[in-house]
């Protein structure tokens, strides 16, 4: 028997053949993040903020080697690790799996095949959980040959853009319009492959809370209205501000270009979750988020750090000294930001490409 | 005219919830939009699933989420006469694939569509516990089982009265 | 003849009303266990008989019921899953039907093991007026004293109500009937928790299928250890087979679980063999959801041993060669049935009934309905089949729910077992639109005995 102690005592587990102690009622998902680095199973529905989510995507099954150190048998199926707890001794098997990766890579399969792939015409490109998901535990091409399913395009408001068609159905906003705002008009509608999120008589989300399911969203279904197509978000500057707010935590990241604010976020932490500050999730305002769109609004207090594997990173270097002769002379004068307009160029944002059959061919932009 | 239950289906929606522990009237939800749907013409409008928010004190999406997830409940308009005809496997087996399209020439309607006069609706629908009595329909509360042609055209000849 | 437990008095004439049933021996367990027994020694003597899940999974009764959390203060529930929706299976709807007062007395007589006070019926809505039937044995029982306040003078107070439910199969998954008791969208729930410890309204629950709560009246009735001695080896007691599909006499039969599946379908005490002359192609022991086994493996096993119908021999093989008991929904095809046709059918049912939670089921369901579409009516290709062998991996063992592993267990085995059917589709897509495949070898190993 372990000594006796007051302390609840820790748990060990081993993830991918790495031990840590965590505490009781801690998830496997969120061992792995104790852990952090490639260990970590992605996570697509699960946010560690809204109570009762996870469990749905399954993009971040593992498999459980052995159930604790008193009972060392193996789980037969794989688990979601976001709502699977740890038992003392547990060992977990994830990118040191092969039926873990292979099931993963099933679910990025069966996340894409309805998915309109509609990426260059779509704001959430470049800060999109699925992009990344798919780009990281995907596959080549698709096996896909059927017309992916479409809905009816429902406006919810002035702040929200729903854009059904992108939907993994993470349940995530619904979450935050139970626990955020005093008054759901959302929610999943009809069932299977057909189950939408939808206010079913097209009312308006009015909530000043309700700003925060753009947030949570971890494809382009809920963009920002007022963003909307204003531009990509690599071309932006993510900066740290803040203002007093009464509504709210007032701890946000403006998305700047030039000295316009394009947009207003929570701050996110490096699993894509709003951060905590004094213990408190960082849910911001509508006043905030939609309405503060001054750079004078804020008290800038530094850029952002970006992951220099994020798209969002090109362009946004810190410390960077620019050359002053060099480029002039090799661009013939001409301001290096203008190398090309997307939207003289590019059709692209002419066609519609959720209700192209398949993947777009040149074909479709000769139209 | 406003949505509204008779006192009786009203009485009725009391000895429901009283079924459940203080707290847990939303359970009385799914009984609940059953007797709408059959007070209110067989199908359930908007006004009617409002209502039934208003009269078990829930927000008008609870109740919109549940009545799109279950396939009884109409959302549109339907016949005076609904015909659910099975087509799942083992009624499949026992011939519906015949029936549904005896049924589709004699009527002149497909799947989900209603008669001009507004006397039938046609449904295909997914298995219904009948396997052993196949091919077979619902029609309202009750079963018609072991459908040949000449049945049908009983039920048909009998609906029309 | 079987022994008959469950069905022995279903046929008596109007065994549904209370004073027929209660002259032919009703309610004794409730009398015997509420006057002479314990809660616990009710959970033991179920223990003892070794009955085992009737709805499909097969787990054993009295463990589940060992498993129930019993804090001080928190209710219990008992919630009898009436939802009987597996494609093949009509047995719980017979038993409400003919004989409703056995499941009120299992009932009683559980709910006193359990200690829950208000227990429900959770029935689809579909029955209707079955409905009807169990509300007014309902009344009949609490008439004469069977339910209501301190039953027999036990201290023990019951009610049962009966829920209707509205067109959902997957809200006979325990965990999705709970939710849509409590006047929810039928999603299964994350497990764990199980609903021993948090089920319905958070509190402790057992659910129980509707067969496996009648089979505790015989159990208490003669003991438990008399219920283990009939059947062979775990397979104990009787189990009701709902046969159905192209046999002489469908309908729900009850077995004691020592006959063999030939003897099931050729002999004339139970389906009566093929009509009109037809043979045996393949057929769907368990439910639509378990392995469809050509001929040759449904009656003889992978080592020539005669397949018996029970749980253990059903699976003898395991899913290359074996199948299940399941809820005991028995399909029967002739040889004039195409198995791609009938595999189609299933799918479009799995996907109508996904209930869109997660991404496997609710994506993979449809693409596997929309490849067998295109394959059964010419449109296939050879690759199409091996697309939906890996979809079909893909889903089972992946989803929150067993309707992942439901809706891909019938795909695989029909591949598994009839691919050179699937193929000629293929490679014939005219001629498959006119004329089906037949019988070809699957039952070359057949020689009939009976």
């Amino acid at each position: 028997m372990a000594e006796q102690t007051n302390k609840p005592a820790n748990l060990k587990v081993t993830i991918d053949n790495i031990t840590v102690d965590v505490a009781p009622g801690t998830t496997i998902l969120q061992a792995a993040r104790q852990i952090g680095g490639d260990v970590t199973p992605p996570a697509m529905c699960f946010y560690s903020k809204l109570e009762g989510s996870g469990g749905k995507c399954r993009t971040c099954l593992v498999e459980v080697a052995a159930g604790s150190a008193a009972d060392p048998r193996s789980m037969p199926k794989l688990v979601a690790s976001c709502r699977t707890p740890i038992a003392d001794g547990m060992v977990v098997k994830n990118i040191t799996s092969d039926r873990v990766q292979e099931a993963r890579a099933g679910v990025v399969e069966f996340l894409l095949v309805n998915h309109p792939l509609d990426c260059p015409v779509c704001d959430q490109a470049g800060e999109c959980h699925l992009q990344d998901l798919g780009y990281e535990h995907g596959k080549e091409g698709t096996r896909y040959e059927f017309n992916r399913r479409t809905f009816e395009p429902e406006d919810i408001g002035p702040y929200i853009q729903l854009h059904m068609n992108r939907c993994i159905l993470c349940y995530r906003c619904t979450y935050v319009a139970d626990q955020l705002t005093d008054n759901r008009v959302h929610g999943v509608l009809d069932r299977g492959d057909h189950a939408n999120i939808s206010t079913h008589i097209s009312k308006a989300i009015d909530n000043n809370f309700c700003g925060n399911m753009i947030d949570v969203c971890p494809v382009g279904a809920l963009t920002d209205k007022t963003f909307r197509f204003k531009n990509r978000v690599w071309f932006t500057k993510p900066m740290e501000a803040h203002r007093d707010c009464d509504q709210c935590c007032g701890k946000v990241t403006i998305w700047q270009r030039g000295e316009d604010v394009l947009r207003v976020t929570a701050r996110k932490d490096e699993w894509g979750e709003v951060q905590s500050f004094d213990g408190k999730p960082g849910w911001i305002c509508n006043t905030c988020r939609f309405e503060k769109k001054k750079a004078s609004d804020w008290v800038i207090e530094g850029p952002t750090k970006v992951n220099r594997h994020s798209v969002i990173s090109q362009g946004h270097y810190v410390g960077l000294k620019k050359p002053t002769e060099t480029l002039p002379a090799v661009m013939d004068g001409r301001d290096p930001k203008l190398l090309m307009d997307i939207h003289t160029v590019s059709d692209v944002n002419k066609i519609e490409l959720s209700e192209l059959p398949g993947p777009a061919t040149s074909e479709n932009f000769k139209k | 005219m406003p949505v509204q239950f008779s006192d009786t289906t009203l009485a009725e929606v009391k000895k429901l919830v009283a079924r459940y522990p203080d707290g847990k009237h939303k359970s009385a939800l799914l009984p609940v939009l059953h007797l709408a749907q059959d007070e209110f013409g067989g199908w359930l409008s908007l006004e009617t699933l409002d209502y039934v928010a208003s009269v078990l004190n829930l927000s008008p999406i609870e109740v919109y989420e549940v009545a799109t997830f279950y396939s009884m409940y109409n959302l549109k308009p339907v016949g005076k006469n609904v015909f659910e005809v099975c087509q799942t496997g083992p009624c499949m087996l026992n011939g519906s694939d015949e029936i549904i399209a005896y049924i589709r020439e004699k009527l002149g309607i497909g799947p989900g569509q209603t008669t001009a006069d507004g006397l039938f609706t046609l449904k295909t629908v997914e298995c219904l516990g009948a396997c052993g009595y196949a091919p077979m329909m619902q029609m309202g509360k009750h079963y018609r089982e072991h459908l040949t042609r000449e049945k049908v055209d009983q039920i048909i000849a009998e609906s029309r009265k | 003849m079987g022994r008959k437990l469950l069905l022995e008095k279903a046929h008596v004439e109007n065994i549904r009303l209370y004073e027929v049933y209660r002259r032919e021996g009703g309610y004794r367990s409730v009398e015997k266990a509420l006057k002479s027994m314990s809660p616990d020694q009710v959970t033991d003597e179920v223990k003892k008989s070794g009955l085992r899940g009737r709805g499909g999974a097969g787990f054993p009764t009295g463990m589940k019921w060992g498993f129930l959390a019993k804090p001080a203060g928190v209710p219990r529930y008992l919630v009898v899953n009436a939802d009987e929706s597996e494609p093949g299976t009509f047995k719980d709807r017979y038993l409400m039907e003919f004989i409703p007062h056995l499941l009120i007395e299992g009932m009683i007589t559980s709910s006193y093991a359990l200690g829950s006070n208000n227990s429900y019926i959770y029935i689809r809505g579909e029955y209707a007026w079955i409905v009807d039937i169990l509300e007014q044995a309902i009344a009949e029982a609490r008439q004469h004293g069977w339910l209501g306040k301190n039953i027999l003078g036990s201290g023990f107070d019951c009610e049962i109500h009966v829920q209707r439910g509205a067109g959902a199969y997957i809200c006979g998954e325990e965990t999705a009937l709970l939710e849509s008791l409590e006047g929810k969208r039928g999603n299964p729930r994350i497990k764990p928790p199980f609903p021993a410890v948090k089920g319905l309204w958070d509190c402790p629950t057992v659910v129980n299928n509707v067969e496996t709560i009648t089979a505790v009246v015989p159990i208490l009735n003669d003991g438990g250890e008399e219920y283990a001695k009939i059947g062979i080896g775990k397979s104990t007691g009787t189990k009701l087979i709902s046969a159905c599909g192209n046999i002489n006499k469908p309908g729900v039969y009850e077995i004691d679980m020592t006959i063999s599946v030939e003897e099931f379908i050729y002999s004339d005490e139970y389906c009566g063999g093929i009509p009109n002359g037809r043979k045996l192609k393949a057929c769907i022991p368990g439910g639509s959801s378990v392995p469809i086994l050509p001929a040759n493996l449904l009656l003889k096993t992978a080592k020539g041993e005669t397949r018996m119908m029970t749980y253990e021999s059903l699976a003898d093989g395991g899913f290359t060669s074996g199948s299940m008991m399941g809820s005991g929904g028995f399909i029967v095809l002739d040889d004039r049935q195409c198995v791609v046709r009938h595999t189609y059918t299933l799918a479009r049912f799995y996907r109508h009934e996904s209930c869109g939670q997660c991404s496997p089921c609710r994506e993979g369901t449809g693409w596997m309905e929309k490849i067998l579409w295109n394959i059964e009516t010419g449109k296939g290709k050879m690759s199409d089949i091996d697309l939906l062998w890996d979809i079909q991996r893909k889903i089972e063992g992946n989803t929150i729910c067993p309707l992942g592993d439901a809706a891909a267990w019938p795909v695989a085995a029909a591949i598994r077992h009839f691919r050179d059917e699937f193929e000629w589709h293929v490679n014939f897509p005219q001629e498959a639109q006119t004329r089906n495949f037949g019988l070809a070898h699957y039952a070359d190993a057949l020689e009939l005995t009976v």
